[in-house]
């Protein structure tokens, strides 16, 4: 025994939900085919990863104009999911404005069996009909509270309660926009930790953007949070998610138990992800003004695409996105916020032009 | 000159929105607003009916129905389960019903597109017609106007409202406005499919309404012709509802393989309230009030005529 896993005994797990497959999805803009979901899960499976996220990016229904369509239905992967894996459970996301109660039903009969449903940090009571309904089902339920830096912890802990209440099993504060540091982390899971007391869990779900994935993930788990997410090779929105297989080699070092086979892990994301991705998210100047400002991680693309289409930058596009306090879920806003930029720039370049020589 | 009198309306119940219908009401003046009903003796919007002149019962629809002269038309503003159990005694009663409920017991109307269709009763029966939601009254119009022009095979609307705007119906069941919506966007605005998208933003000060509609249209769609008849679509609907605008002139994409070789036109919309008695960010609640004030309008001069005689005098009733 090393003297890692001798410090180790008598510290609490921590599950690990792999969300590579649904926050991954933005990162390759919808478009995982059968094959990849199948190879993705089945390796993850294999690595003892116990819950497995698979849906659009944006949650069941997502795939539209406002946040891309799926070049394969996120219902007809979550089947090829449920088929790949021998233990892991196939979870799934549901934003209620967008999903609703049929989605997951039909997703539950295609063998989902936990629904985590989301809202903004500010709007738990909108998700109340669906736990109640993934409860009914027979899921497994968890709650994310979305962009949960723009709340304060005691306002957290009421949104969480509401969620708690209405039968979800495991709250998350969810770093959207990877902007929270430690301590906002600290705080905030604290906070949900004694509001929750044993009527839930308490997740922390982190992003990049200020290269803090890992070490929010750790300061979750201090603060009493035991159910972290990751994504293989940080694949994910903006500047990608807390990576899984450094998240546990960490907790390895740590003697922290995740149940999760290191080796397995490094595997999945060296030899099954990598060859399959061709653009990996990085911390690049609009996704580290993305974590600045708090803006929800999946404008990303959606920004840089609006900034190629109306010629004004996609981090300029960010910013003035994040100043309006705009939510998850209004990409369409992006496109509104470059048409303004642009006649912004184009009426500048015309009073320039009108200076007299 | 027209003489004949005016006809007779009443409110059902007297939250925010019977509130702001009856201000939009009584300045119209189109209609006589004579009863506001709640069941709530205490209720604040009682108080403000009675403030405006208007007789006001916390007696619900019983009592509203005992009423010696009964209305023409009645606005329900309650709650979908109310609706369902008042729409049948209103119908039996000869009373017209515009109902700003989900519960779509009558057909979905938006004004600026298809309210002529359901002004004529049939059978002597009295009419009652739904509003559908607030996001359907600010985007219907404009996906109607696209596919007035050129197919649609796709139509999708996001609406963006302050989470202080959204109550608590809206709320706890939110799924009721996705798929009510979606289905209107195919019934009403004319596209082949549909999809519906909420969000609630809370930040403060509170955000003012806004909507886009994406319209999926043919790679040889004309592209003058649906601009132009979106404007005279958003200047129908400011007869009704003067804030509401367009935020920027529609925005074409060219065709896209992920898009099944479609192009698509998008529309962005912002509806100011008019701060009658809702805020005027409230714009998705104050498009509804404006609506159905407007509906109600029409739908109650044409009822008045068309309806057998004496249906609105309190014997016929009881006789039943």
């Amino acid at each position: 025994m090393t003297s890692n896993e001798l410090a180790g005994i008598g510290k609490p797990p921590v599950r690990i939900i792999d969300t590579t497959l649904r926050d991954g999805s933005h990162a390759v803009s919808h478009s995982f085919t059968f094959q990849q979901v199948t190879d993705i899960s089945r390796a993850l499976d294999d690595a003892g990863v116990p819950i497995i996220e698979v849906t659009h990016g944006d949650g069941l229904a997502g795939s539209s104009f406002n946040y891309g369509f799926s070049t394969v239905r996120d219902i007809d992967l979550v089947a090829a999911a449920a088929e790949a894996v021998t233990d892991a459970k196939i979870a799934v996301l549901l934003l209620p404005g967008l999903g609703t109660v049929k989605d997951l039903r039909e997703a539950h009969a295609a063998g989902a069996r936990m629904a985590r449903v989301a809202t903004h940090s500010t709007e738990a009571d909108v998700s109340i009909q669906h736990f109640r309904a993934a409860r009914d089902l027979g899921m497994e339920t968890a709650g994310f509270l979305m962009l949960s830096h723009r709340s304060e912890p005691a306002q957290l802990a009421k949104q969480a309660r509401i969620m708690a209440d209405a039968g979800c099993e495991c709250v998350y504060v969810v770093d959207s926009a990877g902007a929270l540091l430690p301590d906002g982390v600290r705080t905030r899971v604290e906070s949900l930790v004694q509001e929750l007391g044993d009527d839930a869990m308490v997740g922390f779900h982190g992003h990049q953007n200020l290269s803090m994935g890992v070490a929010n993930s750790l300061e979750a788990y201090r603060a009493g949070a035991r159910s972290i997410d990751g994504t293989l090779r940080a694949l994910g929105a903006g500047a990608g998610n807390t990576p899984t297989e450094v998240l546990v080699t960490v907790f390895d070092a740590m003697g922290i138990p995740t149940g999760v086979n290191v080796e397995a892990a490094l595997a999945a994301a060296e030899e099954v992800l990598a060859p399959i991705v061709k653009r990996m998210p990085m911390m690049d100047r609009s996704s580290i003004v993305q974590g600045r400002y708090g803006v929800y991680n999946s404008f990303l693309l959606h920004a840089e695409r609006a900034a190629e289409r109306y010629g004004v930058p996609a981090y300029q596009i960010l910013r003035r996105v994040g100043e309006a306090d705009y939510v998850g879920g209004q990409e369409d806003m992006i496109i509104d916020v470059a048409i303004e930029l642009a006649g912004q720039q184009r009426r500048a370049v015309e009073q320039n032009e009108r200076v007299p020589a | 000159m027209d003489f004949r009198p005016r006809p007779i309306a009443a409110i059902v119940g007297p939250g925010n929105i019977g509130t702001d219908l009856l201000i939009k009401l009584q300045r119209s003046g189109a209609l006589d607003v004579r009863y506001v009903v709640g069941v709530d003796p205490a209720s604040d919007g009682l108080r403000r009916a009675r403030d405006l002149g208007v007789e006001a019962s916390a007696g619900g629809v019983d009592w509203l129905l005992e009423q010696e002269v009964l209305p023409d038309v009645v606005f329900e503003a309650t709650s979908a389960r109310a609706h369902e159990a008042n729409a049948p005694r209103y119908r039996d009663a000869g009373i017209a019903a515009v109902d700003l409920t989900p519960a779509a017991v009558g057909p979905f109307v938006c004004p600026a597109v298809n309210l002529d269709d359901y002004l004529a009763a049939e059978g002597g029966t009295a009419p009652n017609i739904n509003m559908i939601t607030c996001g359907g009254q600010a985007t219907i119009p404009i996906v109607a106007s696209i596919s007035g022009v050129t197919p649609v095979a796709y139509a999708e609307i996001v609406a963006s409202i302050s989470s202080r705007s959204a109550g608590p119906g809206t709320r706890a069941n939110i799924d009721e406005f996705t798929e009510t919506t979606s289905h209107a966007i195919q019934s009403v605005g004319g596209a082949t499919r549909g999809k519906a998208i909420i969000i609630l933003n809370p930040v403060e000060p509170p955000m003012v309404m806004r909507d886009t509609v994406f319209a999926a249209i043919g790679p040889d769609a004309d592209r003058h012709a649906i601009t132009e008849s979106i404007h005279r679509m958003v200047a129908e609907v400011q007869q009704y509802v003067p804030g509401y605008r367009l935020k920027s002139e529609p925005q074409f994409e060219d065709p896209r393989p992920d898009w099944d070789g479609s192009g698509r036109v998008a529309v962005f919309l912002e509806v100011t309230g008019n701060g009658d008695y809702l805020p005027e960010w409230a714009g998705n609640l104050d498009i509804m009030t404006a609506a159905a004030a407007r509906a109600g309008e029409q739908l109650a001069l044409a009822w008045t005529l068309a309806k057998p005689a004496a249906t609105n005098q309190k014997e016929q009733v009881v006789a039943k």
